[in-house]
Parts: structure tokens; C-alpha cells; sequence
């Protein structure tokens, strides 16, 4: 009883969007040797330890930069953000909070840890997928419908 | 220096994976979340593809004990699942469905220059700090 949202469905940019996403994780396992999780690269910044630093903040610049990077050669997508202030402040709690206790995010354990065959990372994904599913149904369809 | 240089190169890399993939757009994310609307699948294509390649690298840094550059190669050997996995797991979902955004698409929306990214992304790190600080007072007591 699914109705698939055909008109919206992309799924040949996220097929290719998906393997430059697996390449960037690919390379940074093979020159790094590292796991490219991002709330943990990130995380890692609130408790420095000499020479731990720079790689973070070079991977996180990478990231915020690639808007811009983007832009030299076409215009972005749009990105609309519905949440309101309230929202994207309690959210943004919550994901920090939730990624640090869980030792995860969609990176580290969705792609990283599935492409490596973790039962502990497919708990974690399971876990967040199904509480994402369960509040977008609260909030559009229990709350707001 | 090659070791930032390379983190560099994969955020990037990364970051334009969002972009084309549509992820950074919490919107195409939130289609995903809602499979009692109108579903939109992208996001299990954008994983898949991801994964593809994954599961190719891992292959090869199995075989491994350094790669390419020299570095040691850190795979997590973990594998209990405990409250913590499953409780900090539950509540990013609640986050990310509350807004559409996990930790990389937010960034890469703020480096976009959109003002309600950076408030997510502001307040994640808040979250973080807020981790950090319930780890130091249970360590001391």
C-alpha cells in the first residue's frame, strides 16, 4: 500500500550522487585508513588531542566547501528546509546528542558500517531509520494531518 | 600534510555525492521518511550505490594492515550492541525526522549559505558538547 511519489523519485542522480559518496568513503579508508564517519570526525573536535585536529577540520571543510566547489561549474539544487527555528534547534540537539551516544550517523554506520557487514552498525541504522520513519508519520500525518 | 590533504579531497568528494544525490535537500529526505505519503525511494538508491562501492573498498583494506599512503588502517573491531547503540540510535532518528538532516547534508546545506542550516548545525555541535560534558560528570562520579 505504497504510493510511490513518481514525479519527485531521482533515481539515477542517487544512484551516481550514491557512488561518489562511496568513493569518498573508499578513499578515505584507502589513503587514511579511516572510517569516514562524519558526526565522529566531527565530534572528535570537542575533545582535542594534538595532531588530531587538522585532518578533521580538513574533512569538515571539504564538506562545507563543496557548495561552492559545485557552483563553479553549475547551479545548486534547491534546498528547502520546512522546520522551523524551534525545530531545527531541537533537532540539531538531538541528532548531536543521538549520533555521540550511538557512535554513528548515516555515514559511519549506514554506509561505512553496512558496506563492511557490522550487525552493530545495521542495529544502529535499523534504530535510526525506524525512529526517522516513525516521527516524519507522527509529525505529517498523526500531529499534522 | 597528505593525511589533511586527503581528508580534504574526501569531504569534498563526499560533500558533491550529497549534492548531486540530492541528500542535502532535507526535503527529498523527508519523502523518504514518510512512507505513509507520497514515497520518494531516492535515499535507498543513494545508500545502495554507496554501499556498492563500500563493500568493494573494504574488501581490499581487509587485505591490508596500511594503506595507499602509509597510514595505519583504523577499522572498528566492536561489535557489541548495547543502550547506548540502540538509545543513541533512536534519538538521532527522532532529530533527523524532525528536520531532515543528519550531520553531512546539514553541513553541506550551511556551506550552501542557508541560515536554517547553520542553526541545525550550530545546535548539533551543541548536542555534541552537551555528550561530551554528561561523559566528563559520569566519568567523575
Amino acid at each position: 500500500m505504497i504510493d510511490i511519489a513518481w514525479s519527485q523519485f531521482t533515481p539515477w542522480s542517487a544512484l551516481i550522487g550514491g557512488i561518489l559518496i562511496g568513493l569518498a568513503a573508499a578513499s578515505f579508508l584507502l589513503l587514511n585508513g579511516r572510517i569516514a564517519g562524519i558526526s565522529g570526525i566531527l565530534g572528535g573536535l570537542l575533545t582535542p588531542l594534538r595532531g588530531d585536529i587538522a585532518w578533521r577540520v580538513a574533512f569538515i571543510l571539504g564538506l562545507i566547501g563543496a557548495p561552492a566547489v559545485w557552483f563553479l561549474f553549475a547551479d545548486l539544487p534547491a534546498i528547502n528546509i520546512e522546520a522551523n527555528v524551534p525545530s531545527l534547534i531541537i533537532a540539531g540537539l538531538l541528532v548531536g546528542v543521538g549520533t555521540r551516544y550511538g557512535s554513528g550517523c548515516t555515514s559511519g554506520h549506514g554506509v561505512c558500517g553496512l558496506s563492511r557487514l557490522s550487525v552493530r552498525s545495521l542495529v544502529a541504522t535499523l534504530c535510526f531509520m525506524g525512529s526517522g520513519f516513525v516521527t516524519v508519520f507522527v509529525m505529517r500525518h498523526v500531529i499534522g494531518g | 600534510m597528505k593525511y589533511s590533504i586527503a581528508s580534504l579531497v574526501s569531504g569534498l568528494i563526499f560533500g558533491l555525492g550529497l549534492i548531486v544525490s540530492g541528500m542535502a535537500n532535507p526535503e527529498k529526505v523527508l519523502g523518504f521518511l514518510d512512507i505513509a505519503g507520497l514515497w520518494d525511494p531516492s535515499l535507498a538508491f543513494v545508500m545502495g550505490g554507496a554501499i556498492i562501492v563500500g563493500v568493494g573498498a573494504f574488501a581490499v583494506a581487509r587485505r591490508r594492515t596500511l594503506s595507499f599512503l602509509g597510514f595505519n588502517i583504523k577499522i572498528p573491531g566492536h561489535t557489541h550492541i548495547d543502550k547506548r547503540l540502540v538509545f543513541g540510535g533512536l534519538l538521532f532518528g527522532i532529530g533527523w525526522g524532525i528536520a531532515g538532516f543528519c550531520p553531512g547534508p546539514g553541513l553541506v546545506a550551511l556551506g550552501a549559505g542557508e541560515t536554517k542550516a547553520a542553526i541545525f548545525a550550530v545546535s548539533m555541535v551543541a548536542g555534541m558538547a552537551v555528550f561530551e560534558l554528561i561523559e566528563r560528570s559520569r566519568a567523575k562520579s
